[in-house]
């Protein structure tokens, strides 16, 4: 609904290149406009950021070419898992792309970005490139880990990107240390570290939030809520569903992460907040179309009418 | 035996064993090419020693000191195992501003074993940090840290207490270098008292350097004497590898005269303490002085036992280990890790492979009881390796 009102706003810029066979005009304008959230943020002891994020067209544009490619690979990689070219786990990320987008979009490549195994998309947002990203699938030299690591152990250094864990919930206290990294250094920068409502549950994350709160460290912990831990429901693996309240003293902000211009809004924020005041904690709502890996068929603790439902439903 | 009497009469033959083992080491050693730790080549104080390899240089120059001492006004100075570790920190964290520490108690507490006494007043609370309880999370982030360039210690108050940080030394510290395709280093030290003490009870007997020893990509040492607890100390905080350093809580109190110019001591390095000709005698930590004790009761009866502290329990120093071997052909391993899945049983079974042909006996190994250490005393003396039983196993060996 909202896309649809966007198209009609974008006035065209100019005649599109003979090259470009669009049925209409594609704007690169980098005129600023202004949009209203489709849902409204929900916060945790901290006032929530405004539901007007301020974009341009070019912006959109991109934001849209970047989720399609995403989605794309995560399909093309399904077909290479079921033809047997990748091997091992693989976990896809085709209905999250918008939170890996958004992020990008509100911070810079200086800030850190750590997450846990479904890190394909994470890792192009990052500007990794699909050879690479496909090279380490099927095990190559070329591969961004030079085939060592496989689906789960996607990194770059050079982007301030660390990966890639295979182990759920240890990446939480790496990404604290990793803004503890950027406080000792005085650098002005966040640290986003990702883990899923599974994930959630872990000891770890609570030990890891109560140093980064004692010690004011920039970490933002972004919990990428898709209802499901690996084939169990959120209702029937957490008491407390609400994770952006799970930090207790830390603010939180639940936000709607199939809608990639809240989640720009809310990075944004958060991360002002991180280097100002020390952590936060970010619930994305999001969802995955696929199971948890290629494993898992998807459909076992959950009807294919719910996964249809959400594609109709949240435009993503 | 109590400590009292050993740290004095350690002093006594420290200096001795130093002049010996440097006399023994002083042949040219064509070794494997050693990683990556900064060698400091000591200056030489009219020793005149060749700039060999800065281990042999560190060696000869502790040997200037300790049988010069008398001549050179600056001849070394005395000091306890955890004020040399302590010296060490300061050294580093003086030189390098990325070196930080974390542990629980060690700021403003001064550590629980006073390795970091002062060191929060001398370098400011970001730098000396007290963790809350929590070693998972505390690991993982000294790991995080050090995936973004700073050079992390991370202190277990206990080394048993690591156990609750198993998965990120192993997944995250020992493994990361190699499944991010060698674009992470984690130059991390993790360190802590371990080992049997006095009537501590099973879970604060514990010897992690059985249980990590096989994860890939991590470093291990131990050290025994003041002169190596710096000298390892040091070259672990300059090491690219995660390194963990094993100490023994009832080695902390050992006195020894260190030389006051600076050196380290290379990771990868065994340390001749006797040189002898009838057997090879294999050890580390603590044991090492159950061994030493064994062998003044050897000489009395006439054996030449060699006695090697092995140092660095992975990798093993296997150039210094087969050239003892060659020698004597035949091995006592005294460790005190549990019988089972120990570092004597990878070390024999790497004696095996490399030098099967050069023994005249089945390898001997010694270690502690596979139960957890009773709390008292005669129980735990008994689950430990004595000094009569190592006698009693070299004259077997040597039969």
């Amino acid at each position: 609904m909202a896309a649809a009102a966007l198209l009609r706003r974008i006035p065209a810029a100019r005649a599109p290149p003979t090259a470009l066979m669009a049925a209409r005009t594609i704007s690169d304008s980098t005129a600023p406009l202004t949009i209203e959230t489709s849902v409204p943020f929900t916060s945790h002891i901290v006032d929530p950021p405004s539901r007007d994020v301020t974009t341009t067209p070019a912006e959109l544009l991109t934001f849209f070419r970047d989720m399609s490619l995403m989605r794309r690979m995560e399909i093309a990689a399904d077909s290479l898992y079921k033809a047997k070219l990748i091997r091992g786990f693989c976990h896809l990320y085709d209905g999250q792309e918008a939170v890996a987008v958004g992020m990008e979009a509100a911070i810079t490549r200086s800030d850190s970005i750590i997450t846990a195994y479904r890190d394909h998309c994470i890792y192009l947002a990052r500007g990794g490139d699909l050879v690479s990203a496909f090279a380490e699938l099927m095990g190559r030299q070329a591969g961004c880990s030079r085939g060592k690591g496989g689906s789960m152990h996607f990194y770059k250094k050079d982007a301030n990107f660390y990966g890639g864990h295979g182990i759920v919930g240890a990446q939480v206290p790496l990404g604290c240390g990793l803004a503890f990294a950027q406080k000792y250094r005085k650098e002005e920068t966040a640290t986003f570290a990702l883990y899923g409502d599974g994930a959630a549950n872990q000891g770890q994350l609570f030990e890891a939030l109560n140093i980064s709160a004692l010690w004011k460290l920039p970490s933002i912990l972004v919990c990428e809520n898709n209802h499901y831990g690996m084939g169990t429901a959120e209702w029937r693996a957490a008491k407390s569903p609400a994770y952006y309240k799970r930090g207790d003293y830390v603010p939180g902000l639940k936000v709607d992460g199939m809608d990639v211009l809240a989640v720009k809004q809310a990075c944004k924020f958060a991360k002002e907040h991180a280097v100002a005041n020390g952590p936060i904690v970010l619930e994305m709502d999001t969802y995955r179309y696929h199971g948890h890996s290629m494993s898992d068929p998807g459909s076992t603790y959950r009807t294919r009418d719910e996964i249809s439902g959400v594609r109709q439903v949240r435009i993503l | 035996m109590p400590m009292a009497t050993a740290s004095s009469s350690l002093h006594g033959t420290a200096a001795a064993l130093h002049g010996v083992g440097a006399a023994a080491s002083s042949k040219p050693r064509s070794a494997a090419p050693v990683a990556r730790s900064v060698r400091v080549a000591a200056a030489a104080r009219g020793s005149g020693s060749a700039r060999a390899r800065g281990g042999m240089v560190a060696r000869a120059a502790v040997a200037a000191n300790a049988v010069a001492a008398a001549e050179s006004k600056s001849g070394g100075h005395e000091l306890l195992l955890f004020e040399a570790l302590r010296e060490a920190l300061i050294e580093e964290m003086k030189a390098d501003p990325t070196v930080c520490v974390f542990g629980e108690d060690v700021g403003h507490y001064g550590g629980s074993y006073k390795v970091t006494k002062g060191l929060a007043e001398m370098f400011g609370d970001l730098r000396v940090l007290d963790t809350p309880i929590a070693e998972n999370s505390f690991t993982g982030m000294g790991v995080g840290a050090a995936m973004k360039g700073l050079r992390p210690i991370v202190e277990g108050m206990n080394m048993g207490f690591l156990l609750l940080a198993y998965n990120q030394i192993s997944n995250n510290c020992g493994m990361l270098h190699y499944t991010s395709g060698g674009q992470f280093k984690i130059p991390i030290v993790i360190r802590g008292p371990g080992g049997v003490g006095r009537q501590l009870g099973a879970e604060h007997s514990q010897r992690l350097e059985s249980y990590f020893q096989s994860i890939p990509g991590l470093q291990m040492v131990a050290c025994s004497t003041p002169y190596n607890a710096k000298g390892l100390m040091k070259a672990a905080i300059r090491s690219e590898n995660p390194v963990v350093l094993f100490e023994h809580v009832l080695l902390y109190n050992l006195k020894e005269k260190i030389p006051d110019e600076e050196y380290i001591c290379c990771l990868e390095e065994a340390e001749m303490v006797r040189p002898g000709e009838h057997v090879t005698i294999l050890t580390y930590s603590r044991m090492r002085y159950h061994v030493m004790q064994a062998a003044k009761t050897l000489v009395n009866k006439g054996y030449d036992p060699e006695v090697i502290d092995i140092r660095s329990l992975k990798p093993f120093d296997l150039h210094t280990i087969g050239n003892s071997i060659k020698k004597t052909h035949r091995v006592l391993i005294v460790e005190e890790c549990m019988r089972t899945g120990g570092i004597g049983a990878s070390l024999r079974s790497s004696i095996i492979d490399n030098f099967w042909d050069y023994l005249d006996a089945p390898i001997m190994c010694l270690s502690s009881q596979d139960v957890p250490t009773p709390y008292a005393a005669p129980l735990e003396d008994a689950t430990v390796v004595q000094p009569a039983q190592i006698v009693a196993a070299v004259e077997q060996i040597c039969q």
